[in-house]
């Protein structure tokens, strides 16, 4: 009998994980997925590029309704699973109980937002799925003025999007620096400037005290008592795992739902990937960690003996127009021997991280084309010695004689 | 031609080249921008159109940038009418107060004759005092003493054409594939065309001993002994001219005698010089059989506390075997710089009155009525490096200099800039805003004209008066020298006797004093000229003296005509012992050599500012034996300490095999301007020849330490850019700005954290790989390369061809990373070899490789390098012997890297 298998979750990671299962185990499971916004799962990387009109809805779609009939899984948007049954193995949705063998959450995660007085005024709002992209292309024209708060990388994102719109839009960082996790003082220097360069007016060390307005958003103002008048105010200050359905079916939680190497939660029938997975103590706000979740997941759900050990972060996201990529250990405290290269004009910044002669880590900004190298480097662990002076100006071949065996420690993509 | 039509181009300017005393024909046209462009004349008998590299590259010396363009007072802009108040005031005033001894003048080898003339005439005649002397004091006065004593006068008896019918060509202490490079090809055809041989004596294998037949390595100061001992043989072997001896000579048992006391035989001779016995023995049975014989020298003969007993000695040889004033024979002084010789015909030197006259009683009284002259000078005045010991006691209280910067060039020559500071009025007429001289707190600055602007006459080795023209505008308020001194004695109340109006009224009258009283027994005649409409000053064609009346030259003298001694009997001269001022001790065991390089002139005021110039020799250097390096733990291009007792400089090395052991040899070109600690002045012992006052600059003893700096790199820039104190740093023209190698203690850190405050409102890019020592920085202003800046470990320190060809095509903003890379946008050249065509070592390497280009013709075929002046022909030749000695797999360019 074919075992049945229900998804929760229909965001990139539980495409992916579809796409790999279907590639692997055709027709081994009764497949469902049930997905809580309307559309089937989109490229929500693309959010940002669509808010900012460099692409289109369709450029963000994926698979059509049509391949999830013709790869006979059950897909039902627009709803979400309210709660796990352990004991009976179902998971409920819209009233309906439907029964499973085996459980993959893909929950992902929400935004967060920030404590504070007027959070819940209308014209505050998060940047997470299409509709809220929807909401924000509705104010192109109006001279509406907003204020993005956070500035990480989607924050960076949204207000570009918006500034896009031609919007009067300003940026609000709590700390003194953009980025500060990812980047160092030259290179938030180089954000910044690319932001400001885009019409996006940034005001760092902006604590927010409260939204004011009365009955929608009319202003926000700073602990510092400036107050910044404002139509809409969008919040993109971070992201938490969506964990309520498994907390509340009594999984073991952590940060995220914890996972093993075989990606199974404290139940060995149900499994989580993507953001909402906690795995080694890591939780991986980016999409790539997930893919490789979900191929490993697929691929031992397709029998096949796979483990999922960590993933090197390496991700490529673009900015506000400005590529960035980061790839292992690139923290100021991470140890090794950087090398840096700064070049504010041509919007450059690029920091390798040699440890033991070898690459432990890169962060490029403004020209991201020899990312992939970097971390195929990182990932081989080859030996870079002998082209240390070269390896910050684009690929050249590695000396041959003695190549060192390689030890790779992330799966097969 | 296939060319198209274009504008009609201006007709090109008939001028004279302004670097050594070869005194070539140029050819020079205004681009109308500012620029020249600039060719050989071929009309002109010393060059026939050939120029050497610096005379090529003219062109890209007449930019304005660096040049005073105004009088200065005080460090003050100020009106030419107040600045020659001030000179004209205070002279007068020390004058009434100390003497006239107590002011004088230091000019230059760089003046035209018409500027020396009026020089001297206002010192010597209305000042009253004989302190005029030149910086051809330190250049040639060793061979003026030495003409003096043997011919009666300061006279060349020969001339270039000797140099092509010549059977052998000696050339003693002189580079001239280097310093005279256009004679040395007239030689090199020669040999070619005729079979001449050429024999090098010098104490180190140079380019020309490169290139010699014979080269004979003489131990430093034993060129006396050398001749000596050829003297003595040709006596023994019957070479002697007996007729030429009885009636035409004096002395010559009295200099046989000393001779054979410093001589006695081949074996001493061997001994004194270094010199191999067969070497020897091969020289003097070449001087013996080949009549026609010149002697070609320079200032490894002159620039020594002996040297005008050396010319004698070599004289003696001319003069014994009647071989002097025929056509292929004599001895043939070198002139350094493109002027000395009309400078001493003026009376440019202290110790000569004018025009050849000296100051007995009666020359005084003949000089004197012709110049109308209130105040004449009673007595010799002082030579240079006296000059500014007096300067340096407090006795000379006002000194002028005239193109001339003798902070760097004279003798101890730290001394002379502190002593500078004494004096109570000091005046530079000058091209340059700076130099080590004017930053000395000179009083008044006076702007004075440049070489392309200038207007009169040069005379070149061989007696050849040519016509320097101006080229090019004068620029802002600069006013030729002539025209500044005769100003100054207007001022000074002597404006009958300086009432000239251009250069052709100051040449007739310099002339005419030749011809003055001039019954044929003063040699320097120009009487032919005196009467030289002012269209025929202007259209005056090259010509040597004596000019008689019908205007005609004279090529060679003495064959025939009778020495100008009162007998009219040459000299012979009895030389002193040779031996060095200074002897090597153990705290100072190396002799220290001095002298010039293929593509420098001087301080590099002008030739400096020549990107194709700066690239042969970027960086001040010592070059000694790799012997001696390896036992002082000193490598190739690494930083090493030269001291003498007078001072020091910090060099970068260069191991040469044909730098003998216990020698080192360091060019005299690096000022405070191109370098941090390169003024090899300051080393220079300030011993004097007792005749011709010129000090011995070729033979210091010194010591040579590691002054081993962690990190080296460059800096190009496209204006100068000063670094910190305590880094060693020396600075070259590239293209488009100015390249400055450097070398510094501390940490790669800390030069990351000054480096970049360097240009200051510049956006940066720069990279840091702290744990290899490594940092580079590109700087743009508005979008253009404004500077790049590489620091490494110096064990693997940077090269900066790659970023100068970056630099000179004014990289946009988008090519940070490429000039942060080091990585060559294109094939990398190579350090310069050929600067005529600007060819590297790497494109020739690759000629030589996959073009087959075997010989010099092939590559000259190919790149062109090597044909135009030929001064980079020896270093073509050990080329094709190393890639010809160096199997195929194994070569690499880097292992010939001139650095």
């Amino acid at each position: 009998m074919t075992r049945r298998l229900v998804v929760v979750g229909n965001g990139m990671v539980s495409l992916r994980f579809l796409e790999r299962l279907c590639l692997h185990a055709p027709g081994r499971y009764d497949v469902t997925v049930i997905g809580q916004e309307a559309a089937p799962a989109y490229n929500r990387v693309l959010l940002s590029a669509l808010l900012a009109g460099d692409v289109d809805e369709t450029g963000c779609n994926f698979r059509e309704r049509g391949w999830y009939e013709a790869e006979h899984i059950r897909l039902r948007t627009g709803a979400a699973a309210s709660a796990i049954d352990r004991a009976a193995r179902t998971v409920s949705v819209a009233g309906e109980a439907i029964p499973y063998d085996r459980l993959v959450l893909a929950t992902g995660s929400t935004p967060i937002m920030l404590p504070k007085p007027g959070m819940d005024l209308p014209g505050v709002m998060a940047f997470r799925d299409l509709a809220d992209v929807d909401r924000m292309k509705a104010l192109r024209g109006t001279g509406a003025r907003c204020i993005v708060i956070g500035g990480g990388l989607l924050g960076l994102e949204a207000a570009y999007g918006l500034a896009r719109l031609g919007l009067e839009t300003t940026l609000l960082h709590v700390m003194d620096k953009l980025m500060e996790r990812q980047l160092d003082r030259r290179a938030a220097a180089i954000v910044r400037k690319t932001m400001e360069a885009k019409g996006v007016r940034v005001v760092l060390q902006a604590d927010t005290a409260e939204i004011v307005g009365d009955g929608r958003v009319e202003a926000l103002r700073l602990a510092d008592g400036t107050v910044i008048p404002a139509d809409l105010v969008v919040v993109a200050v971070g992201v938490r795992p969506r964990v309520d359905l498994a907390r509340e079916a009594g999984l073991a939680i952590g940060r995220g739902i914890q996972v093993d190497d075989g990606l199974a939660t404290s139940d060995p029938s149900i499994f989580a990937i993507g953001e909402c997975a906690e795995h080694r103590g890591m939780v991986y706000g980016l999409v790539e960690p997930g893919y490789e979740m979900a191929d490993t997941l697929a691929g031992r759900l397709a029998g096949k003996d796979r483990l999922y050990c960590g993933s090197t972060i390496a991700t490529s996201l673009k900015v506000s127009g400005l590529p960035v990529f980061s790839a292992g250990e690139i923290a100021d405290d991470a140890g090794g021997e950087p090398i840096l290269l700064s070049d504010p004009v041509g919007g450059i910044y690029r920091k390798l991280v040699l440890k033991d002669g070898r690459l432990a880590g890169a962060l490029l900004i403004g020209d991201t084309g020899e990312g992939a190298w970097y971390r195929s480097l990182i990932e081989s662990r080859a030996p870079v010695s002998a082209i240390r002076h070269d390896l910050m100006f684009g690929r050249v071949d590695l000396p041959q004689p003695e190549a060192a065996p390689s030890e790779p420690t992330r799966m097969a993509a | 031609m296939n060319a198209h039509p274009g504008p009609v181009a201006p007709p090109a300017i008939r001028t004279t080249c302004p670097y050594c005393g070869v005194g070539c024909g140029v050819l020079a046209r205004p681009d109308g921008l500012g620029g020249l462009a600039v060719e050989g004349d071929p009309d002109h008998p010393a060059n026939c159109g050939r120029l050497c590299s610096k005379g090529s590259a003219l062109g890209e010396t007449v930019g304005l940038e660096g040049r005073l363009l105004h009088p200065m007072v005080e460090g003050r802009r100020a009106s030419w009418d107040d600045a020659l108040g001030r000179v004209a005031g205070d002279l007068s005033r020390i004058v009434a107060e100390h003497g006239p001894d107590a002011v004088a003048f230091y000019l230059s080898g760089q003046l035209l004759t018409e500027d020396y003339y009026v020089a001297n005439k206002l010192m010597k005649g209305f000042v009253g005092s004989g302190n005029v002397d030149t910086n051809s004091r330190l250049c040639m006065s060793s061979s003026v003493a030495g003409h003096r004593r043997a011919f009666g006068a300061d006279i060349v008896p020969g001339c270039y054409a000797d140099l092509d019918e010549a059977d052998l060509i000696v050339l003693v202490g002189s580079n001239a594939a280097w310093c005279h490079p256009i004679l040395f090809r007239r030689m090199l055809d020669n040999r070619a065309r005729r079979g001449a041989k050429i024999v090098v004596v010098d104490p180190r294998r140079s380019a020309s001993a490169d290139e010699a037949d014979l080269f004979l390595p003489v131990a430093a100061g034993q060129d006396t002994a050398l001749f000596c001992g050829l003297l003595v043989h040709l006596a023994e072997s019957g070479a002697l001219d007996a007729d030429f001896l009885g009636g035409r000579t004096e002395g010559f048992g009295e200099a046989l005698a000393r001779a054979r006391e410093i001589a006695p035989d081949p074996a001493s001779v061997a001994r004194a010089t270094g010199i191999a016995e067969a070497d020897l023995a091969a020289f003097y049975d070449l001087f013996r059989t080949r009549e026609k014989v010149v002697t070609c020298y320079s200032q490894g003969v002159n620039q020594s506390a002996q040297g005008t007993d050396k010319v004698g000695a070599i004289v003696n040889c001319h003069l014994a075997t009647g071989r002097i004033g025929r056509p292929g024979m004599g001895p043939l002084s070198l002139t350094g710089q493109p002027n000395a010789m009309g400078g001493r015909e003026v009376g440019g030197l202290a110790n000569m009155l004018a025009a050849h006259m000296n100051y007995l009683p009666a020359e005084i009284d003949r000089v004197g009525r012709f110049w109308d002259a209130p105040r004449m000078a009673r007595r010799e005045g002082l030579k240079a490096v006296a000059l500014f010991d007096a300067i340096d006691r407090g006795e000379v209280r006002a000194l002028w200099v005239m193109a001339t910067n003798p902070a760097v060039s004279l003798p101890d020559a730290d001394r002379v800039r502190a002593s500078l500071a004494k004096l109570d009025l000091l005046v530079v007429s000058e091209n340059v805003a700076s130099n080590d001289t004017t930053s000395r707190g000179a009083h008044v600055l006076l702007p004075a004209a440049a070489w392309g602007e200038k207007d009169g006459t040069v005379t070149n080795s061989e007696r050849r008066i040519s016509r320097q023209r101006a080229v090019l505008p004068l620029p802002g308020e600069a006013k030729p020298d002539w025209w500044i001194v005769s100003a100054v004695a207007a001022r000074m109340g002597f404006a009958s006797a300086f009432p000239y109006r251009k250069a052709a009224d100051i040449f007739r009258e310099h002339a005419a004093l030749t011809a003055f009283e001039n019954g044929g027994e003063r040699v320097l005649d120009l009487g032919g000229l005196a009467d030289l409409g002012d269209r025929g000053y202007d259209d005056l064609a090259p010509v040597q003296w004596p000019v008689g009346a019908d205007g005609e030259g004279t090529a060679r003298l003495f064959a025939e005509r009778p020495f100008q001694t009162p007998d009219g009997r040459a000299r012979f001269v009895a030389p002193a012992l040779p031996r060095l001022a200074t002897e090597t001790s153990e705290a100072y065991p190396f002799v220290l050599n001095t002298g010039r390089i293929r593509d420098q002139w001087h301080t590099m005021t002008r030739s400096g500012r020549s990107p194709r110039l700066g690239s042969h020799r970027p960086a001040p250097f010592v070059e000694l034996h790799p012997a001696d390096a390896a036992r002082l733990g000193l490598g190739d291009g690494d930083l090493a300490r030269v001291s003498t007792a007078m001072g020091s400089c910090v060099l970068e090395t260069r191991l040469a095999e044909g730098q003998p052991p216990g020698t080192l040899f360091s060019p005299i070109h690096w000022s405070g301007e191109t370098s941090s600690d390169g003024r090899i002045g300051a080393l220079v012992h300030d011993h004097v020849d007792p005749f011709s006052g010129q000090p011995e600059m070729k033979a210091s003893p010194a010591a040579i330490t590691p002054e081993p700096m962690p990190l080296r790199g460059f800096l190009l820039s496209r204006l100068p850019i000063g670094l910190p104190d305590g880094t060693w740093w020396a600075r070259a023209a590239i293209e488009g700005g100015t390249g400055t190698l450097f070398a510094a203690r501390g940490s790669i850190g800390r030069i990351a954290a000054w480096a970049p405050a360097l240009v200051p409102g510049a956006e940066i890019a720069d990279y840091l790989d702290a744990g290899a020592g490594v940092y580079r920085l590109a700087a743009f202003v508005e979008g253009r390369l404004e500077a790049v800046f590489f620091a490494g470990p110096a064990a693997a320190r940077p090269h900066w061809e790659a970023a100068r060809a970056l630099f000179a095509a004014e990289a946009e903003g988008r090519g940070a990373r490429q000039a942060l890379s080091g990585r060559n946008a294109g094939p990398d050249p190579g350090p310069l070899v050929c600067a005529c065509f600007g060819v590297g070592l790497a494109t020739i390497c690759d000629a030589i490789r996959t073009k087959g280009a075997t010989s010099t013709e092939a590559i000259g075929a190919a790149l062109r390098a090597g044909t135009n002046c030929g001064s980079c022909l020896p270093e073509l030749r050990r080329i094709l012997a190393s890639e010809a000695a160096t199997p195929a797999n194994e070569r690499l360019s880097d292992s010939l890297v001139v650095r």
